[in-house]
């Protein structure tokens, strides 16, 4: 256990060292968050006027909590970009051979995408404030829509760093980031469930990232809603991945 | 009117913005139908100088002809007359070798059936008629140098410039681009500058060598005028047991001054005569009562030219001043 | 002359069977905006309900999204391989030949132009499956891709001066994601007047990709609004000149050749 957290230590420190001293990839992950953001609230915000759309907090609050779990879900995602360029730079070899337990080296990227998602989520909180953003939930409802959306992180996580662990290679960074960005997409992004209409609304609704949508949005307005599927379907997806990542580091050891 | 199928350059300079003088002087004169080859290390300035010739950069000062055309003044008049297979192959993955010949040739205002037939000319020259209709990114190094090599010639050059046209090549391709280039110099008269970091390649190809390091030439001739004229054989002995070995320099030391670069455990000396007696020194060392395991005579090479004229081996030593550039750009890590 | 335009038509062939042998370059600028399109259209298909929206097929009024996107995606990958042929040299082998350096350019551009019609058309077609009809008609239609044309050659031609300012292919890469930033401050998603944040709507006022939604969209849903053709003509004209100018004074410093 001392080994397996050693390492963790040395591989988180490692990524969040590149993440925060370097520009390139800092600021991407701060500026794309908040620009959504702004772009959802400012451009589409008359859509709270539709006859139907009742959403207590206003439509702010409503695309906060989209952001916020986008920004966790690509977090992780690119923590699985870093995995994939190790790979292909040789460096995960020198990893895998100087980590007495391997599960170490996993635990130490999962640690590093949480801390990046943390950063993002506090600048993106604060703005979002700083736009009048009204607040219904109390503590323990916030305290539940950060927990999703670490869940959320996890997940995504998880599942690009079990894509990067089986190809070992940067081009495979569509295969991480597009089924992430459909599933994002193909929930109550514009407008709540009820309000879709057609084929959209038959997608949404067996989407597993719309009962945390609407979880994360009903402790935002503090009429938490759907909260026990919302944490269900969130651990079972950091479980099902957490199966998947280390059945993929499995395979990239075996392959050398 | 009668072509013009020489070279030539005075004080020829080019200075970049934040570093030394990559070409600080360069005077030179290839005469047509000859295979000049310009030899020196990494980072010597020689493919600064070949860009400056085919007019691709403007020198910061001095003056250079290629076929009776000032490169500075009449660029485009050059660029007709020249052809050019520059340090990179340059080509296009993503293109067949023909789609390559087909822009080529196009470029250069040549359509129709005479640009198909000179495109086949020249896959049937350089040996890619089979490979032709396949793309780049198969092609192996030296079909890439081959089809490089034809690019360069789709239009007649008058004049052929060679960057180091045999780098990472295997000795096979390495030959085959030796006949084609010694060919074209011979049977069509094409001027050929050729520059290179491999001795060999300008002992066999060249007419005459140029030996540039720090953007100056350092020495400039035949190759067997140059190796003569600057030193003699040169011997080099292991002696059967290392305890010898000061007996050994002790003796050979009368024939010549000691040198270094030889094998480990070998003691090396250069002739003071030129025609070094090696019976004199066999006797020499029995004498001695020296038991040697191996006795070898080394001719002079462009490499013993160069560490006369610079003082550092050719070979290996443009590796060392890259490293020195790299270490001075880069601030010091912790 | 005659040589001229056959060394511009070759390079252009050029840019396209490259674009065309690269299948994530053809698949993503086709299926990506696509995608959103599906997205957006599903999910905002409520905005129609507002008062003032001006169609009942949110689908109808975003089509003109992906015209621009497209567009975008496509001489942004485009220009990408331009700074390539810089960073491997290939770029030196034209210049060595006595092909003119604006000929250069015009062969990228036109290439590039001839990949975003084949797209626009693309774009059309889907359009036309799912059930949208253009309100101006063929003619309508005919005038999208000149207007297609003259967008994607004002995208080109931004990019081709990012690809021989810098050489860097991360360079030009890392201008599509301030291409983006400008297309979704604009009216891509909302009809100008209807939009409620006072600075957003300014911003969408004062940014020209606006102008070249608004066009390709007054195309889709109105008919012939000769206004908002003008704007979208003049916004796409404009980034074209100064495009051009731009890369055409990067490619006389980046050649240096005598």
């Amino acid at each position: 256990m001392k080994d397996t957290l050693a390492v963790a230590r040395g591989v988180s420190w490692r990524v969040l060292h590149m993440f925060f001293t370097n520009p390139a990839f800092l600021l991407p992950s701060l500026a794309f968050p908040l620009f959504f953001f702004t772009a959802f609230v400012g451009g589409l915000s008359r859509i709270s006027q539709v006859p139907g759309f009742d959403f207590p907090t206003g439509y702010t609050a409503f695309q906060f909590v989209f952001v916020l779990l986008q920004s966790a879900a690509f977090a992780g995602v690119f923590t699985g970009f870093g995995i994939a360029r190790d790979f292909e730079s040789g460096f995960m070899r020198r990893l895998m051979l100087a980590a007495p337990n391997r599960s170490g080296i996993l635990l130490g990227y999962l640690f590093s995408a949480l801390v990046r998602w943390l950063t993002v989520a506090s600048v993106v909180t604060v703005v979002a404030l700083l736009a009048q953003m009204n607040i219904g939930g109390n503590g323990v409802d916030l305290i539940g829509l950060y927990t999703l959306a670490l869940l959320l992180n996890l997940a995504g996580a998880l599942w690009a760093a079990g894509v990067a662990m089986r190809l070992r290679t940067q081009q495979a960074a569509p295969v991480m980031q597009m089924p992430v960005f459909l599933l994002l997409f193909f929930a109550p992004v514009y407008v709540p469930l009820g309000l879709l209409k057609g084929w959209i609304h038959g997608v949404a609704s067996v989407n597993p990232i719309t009962p945390l949508l609407e979880a994360g949005r009903g402790f935002i307005s503090g009429e938490p809603e759907l909260a026990l599927a919302a944490f269900a379907i969130g651990f079972g997806l950091a479980l099902g991945f957490g199966v998947w990542a280390v059945r993929g580091l499995r395979s990239a050891e075996a392959a050398g | 009117m009668e072509h013009d199928n020489s070279i030539e350059a005075h004080g020829l300079v080019r200075e970049f913005k934040k570093g030394p003088r990559a070409v600080d002087g360069i005077d030179l004169r290839v005469d047509p139908g000859e295979i000049y080859g310009f030899l020196g290390p990494n980072g010597a300035g020689k493919s600064t100088t070949v860009h400056m010739l085919t007019t691709l950069l403007p020198p910061t000062a001095g003056t250079a002809t290629v076929a009776g055309f000032d490169v500075v003044k009449e660029g485009p008049k050059v660029r007709k007359a020249i052809g050019a297979a520059l340090q990179e192959a340059a080509l296009d993955p993503f293109l067949t070798g023909r789609e390559h010949l087909r822009l080529q040739t196009t470029m250069h205002g040549i359509t129709g059936e005479e640009r198909r037939r000179r495109s086949d000319e020249l896959l049937t020259r350089v040996g890619l008629t089979e490979a032709a209709d396949r793309k780049i990114k198969g092609y192996s190094g030296g079909m890439k140098r081959r089809l490089d090599l034809a690019l360069a010639l789709v239009h007649r050059p008058r004049i052929l410039f060679l960057d180091e046209p045999t780098t990472g090549l295997d000795v096979q391709s390495r030959t085959a681009l030796w006949v084609e280039v010694g060919r074209l110099a011979k049977e069509e008269g094409v001027t050929v500058f050729l520059t290179t970091q491999y001795l060999e390649e300008a002992d066999v190809l060249a007419d005459r060598v140029g030996i540039i390091d720090h953007g100056t030439i350092v020495a400039e001739g035949t190759p067997e005028r140059l190796k003569s004229e600057i030193s003699s054989s040169t011997v080099e002995a292991v002696p059967a047991d290392p305890a010898q070995r000061e007996a050994v320099a002790s003796v050979l030391e009368r024939f010549g001054e000691q040198t270094t670069g030889y094998g480990p455990g070998s003691v090396a000396v250069q002739l003071s005569s030129p025609n070094g007696n090696l019976t004199e020194i066999v006797r020499a060392l029995d004498a001695d009562g020296v038991v040697l395991s191996q006795l070898q005579i080394h001719e002079p090479t462009l490499d013993d030219v160069f560490l006369a004229k610079t003082g550092r081996h050719l070979e290996g030593s443009g590796d060392e001043e890259e490293r020195r550039q790299e270490r001075e750009a880069e601030p010091a890590q912790v | 002359m005659n040589i001229a335009l056959l060394q511009t038509a070759a390079l252009g062939h050029r840019a396209v069977v490259r674009t065309a042998r690269q299948p994530a370059n053809v698949v993503f600028p086709l299926v990506f905006p696509m995608l959103l399109l599906a997205v957006n259209s599903g999910g905002l298909q409520s905005a129609t309900r507002l008062p003032g929206f001006p169609t009942d097929s949110f689908l109808a009024f975003a089509l003109a999204v992906p015209f621009v996107q497209g567009a975008l995606l496509a001489t942004i990958n485009a220009n990408v391989e331009f700074a390539r042929d810089i960073q491997t040299g290939f770029l030196n082998r034209l210049a060595l030949t006595p092909v003119r350096g604006i000929v250069l350019l015009l062969g990228q551009l036109g290439g590039l132009m001839t990949i975003a019609v084949i797209q626009a058309v693309f774009y059309l077609v889907v359009g036309y499956a799912f059930g949208v009809r253009l309100a101006s008609g063929v003619g309508g239609a005919f005038m999208l891709l000149l207007l297609e044309i003259v967008i994607a050659l004002g995208f080109a031609a931004l990019g081709s001066w990012a690809a021989l300012r810098t050489g860097s292919t991360e360079a030009v890469q890392g201008l599509f994601p301030v291409f983006f930033v400008f297309l979704f401050l604009s009216s891509m998603n909302m009809p100008r007047n209807l939009i409620q944040a006072d600075w957003f709507r300014w911003v969408a006022t004062v940014n020209p990709v606006s102008y070249l939604v608004e066009a390709v969209r007054s195309l889709v849903i109105e008919g012939w609004n000769w206004e908002a053709l003008a704007l979208g003509f003049a916004a796409a004209g404009a980034l074209s000149v100064i495009g051009f100018m731009l890369s055409a004074h990067a490619l006389y410093r980046r050649l240096e050749r005598t």
